[in-house]
């Protein structure tokens, strides 16, 4: 599913954090949202998940405006993984991965297997999620995000935590889920990840889009660095692209 | 608990309910056995009919809007009475009886509760605003309840009849002595509406448990669902408190012993709350009219005195877990 964004600001409350985007996030592909702390990635993707209407401009899922859309239609659309990992109450972790089949009115025990197994966590199924590792818990919220089955999967940050196994594995997934046909938008840090696994990357700085594409044009020396404010070393290592940060620009 | 058991939970209450309420219509100061058929039947249908069923509604109201407030504001220390509800209809009841409209009128005083929890709830949604969330919607209760607080005892230092201030402490304990099938056909319509608003919230309180952005994205609207949270607890709480005073601590409490006997999930709680508040209800009742026949230890003041220590331990437990 297709999330265009026409001439789009996004603001929240009275402070403008976005301004002019103009993008379509391509159906059946990994787009990974990359920007300097601040830049407006969460924002960014708040919007691509319909939790946050835009100030001026318009944003539409496959084709459909945001606001013709129901609140039960867009739950059925788009899976939505915050940043923030809180849990509320010390459910278990089979409890939190149903939660994400609250928009289909079942609790499917096929779909939460499927996540619970996606995730690496069946032995974990029965355990408050009180007394989980917080990469433990990180993996319990993106298997809730999977059990959703939206066509749309927003995850804003899910490698943070995450040791360099579960982060690879989360990134094949990912790239997995695409080649199925869903549309993956994630915020990541890890230029590296980002340079390797997304199809599409887009590139924030300064209220803006700075760049975007495939990630070969975007992910260089000369769009990041002024973006970043530091050198930025982009080779490939045995055919892996890896892009690293030198020192910060005087 | 183990998960096996869980399910088991919420019939065991149902039946724990039933025979309290059996009790409840069996144990009284007036011994059944020497009476005549007539006079028992007499005292079982205009004494303890009422007294048992006005046990079961308002334990019912206390422990399910307790356990909704506590999972929408995802606090285990939230009650009715933060959200300003039960000072309202105090107050409410309160002004009744000092004006002289509870002498004057047999319902005039649950009225005045009733008018009084509708007034608070009106005032704490205006001063939480439309898109408030729940740290609004707290601050607002608090300050409703503290404002209805010192206007009760303001009526209270200007009441010029020494009878009328006496009634109004005494109807501040909380009680279910002396209540006739008037007060159950009053408090049971607002009550049983209160109580169907509160029970189908359940859904998107267990969505809230993964915080409110997850939550919108499940499909809740937040604004839709506090309006139901404090609309379906003035409507319940504020029309017990009307016909018994206020009754503390039953609303904390329940959901907190309840919440790991069902995993901890929100709506499997809510059913669970109101039945266990209801035992509750009708077990304190049923204790005082054992313990103190008189009716010298008011129903409020008992479930205070075995709410404070258990609030003290709650705090220092929390504070134990939330310790660096």
């Amino acid at each position: 599913m297709t999330v265009a964004l026409k001439e789009v600001r996004l603001a929240l409350g009275d402070r403008v954090v976005l301004d002019d985007v103009d993008i379509a996030v391509p159906t059946g592909q990994v787009t990974a949202v990359v920007g300097p702390n601040g830049a407006g990635k969460s924002t960014l993707l708040r919007a691509c998940a319909g939790l946050l209407a835009p100030e001026r401009g318009q944003i539409a899922f496959a084709g459909r405006p945001l606001e013709t859309l129901a609140r039960a239609e867009l739950a059925r659309a788009v899976a939505y993984l915050p940043q923030e990992r809180a849990v509320h109450w010390p459910l278990s972790a089979r409890a939190v991965v149903a939660l994400g089949r609250l928009p289909h009115d079942d609790a499917d025990p096929e779909v939460i297997a499927q996540a619970l197994g996606a995730m690496d966590i069946e032995r974990l199924a029965d355990r408050p999620v009180s007394q989980l590792s917080g990469g433990e818990r990180a993996r319990v919220l993106v298997a809730r995000a999977l059990a959703q089955e939206a066509p749309l999967l927003v995850a804003d940050e899910p490698t943070a935590g995450l040791d360099p196994a579960h982060a690879l594995a989360l990134f094949t997934l990912f790239q997995r889920l695409a080649t199925e046909g869903r549309t993956i938008v994630v915020a990541l840090h890890d230029l590296s990840l980002a340079a390797r696994f997304a199809h599409h990357v887009v590139l924030l700085a300064d209220q803006r889009i700075a760049a975007h594409g495939p990630p070969a044009d975007v992910l260089t020396p000369r769009n990041l660095e002024p973006a970043f404010g530091v050198t930025m070393l982009c080779t490939n290592v045995n055919g892996l692209p890896i892009v690293a940060p030198v020192s910060t620009l005087p | 608990m183990s998960p096996h058991a869980q399910p088991y939970v919420t019939p065991c209450l149902a039946v724990l309910v039933l025979l309290l309420a059996l009790a409840s219509l069996a144990v009284g100061p007036a011994g059944l056995s020497f009476s005549s058929a007539d006079q028992a039947w007499l005292i079982l249908t205009e004494i303890r009919l009422p007294r048992t069923l006005l046990g079961l509604l308002i334990g019912a109201a206390l422990g399910l809007s307790g356990a909704a407030l506590q999972g929408y504001l995802r606090n285990p220390l939230a009650e009715p009475g933060i959200i300003g509800i039960s000072g309202g209809a105090a107050l409410g009841a309160v002004l009744a009886i000092h004006t002289g409209l509870a002498a004057s009128l047999v319902f005039g005083l649950p009225l005045g509760g009733l008018v009084g929890a509708a007034g608070a709830m009106a005032v704490v949604l205006w001063l939480a605003g439309e898109r408030g969330g729940p740290i609004t919607l707290i601050l607002s209760g608090v300050a409703v309840a503290s404002l209805t607080t010192a206007l009760i005892a303001l009526v209270l230092t200007l009441s010029q009849n020494p009878f009328a201030a006496v009634e109004i402490v005494y109807w501040l304990m909380g009680s279910l002595s002396d209540r006739s099938m008037t007060h159950v056909w009053l408090a049971a319509p607002p009550i049983l509406a209160g109580l169907f608003v509160l029970a189908r919230l359940g859904r998107d309180l267990d969505a809230l448990t993964l915080g409110e952005e997850v939550a919108a994205n499940l499909g809740t609207s937040l604004a839709r669902l506090r309006l139901l949270v404090v609309a379906g607890t003035a409507l319940a709480v504020g029309a017990a408190t009307a016909v018994s005073g206020t009754i503390g601590f039953v609303g904390l409490i329940v959901p907190h012993i309840l919440r790991p006997l069902v995993g901890h999930v929100p709506s499997r709680l809510l059913p669970a709350s109101a039945l266990g508040g209801a035992a509750l209800v009708l077990a304190a009742d049923l204790a005082l009219r054992i313990v103190s026949p008189a009716g010298g230890i008011r129903l409020g003041v008992l479930t205070a005195l075995i709410g404070t220590p258990f609030f003290v331990w709650l705090v220092v437990s929390t504070r134990r877990e939330l310790a660096p």
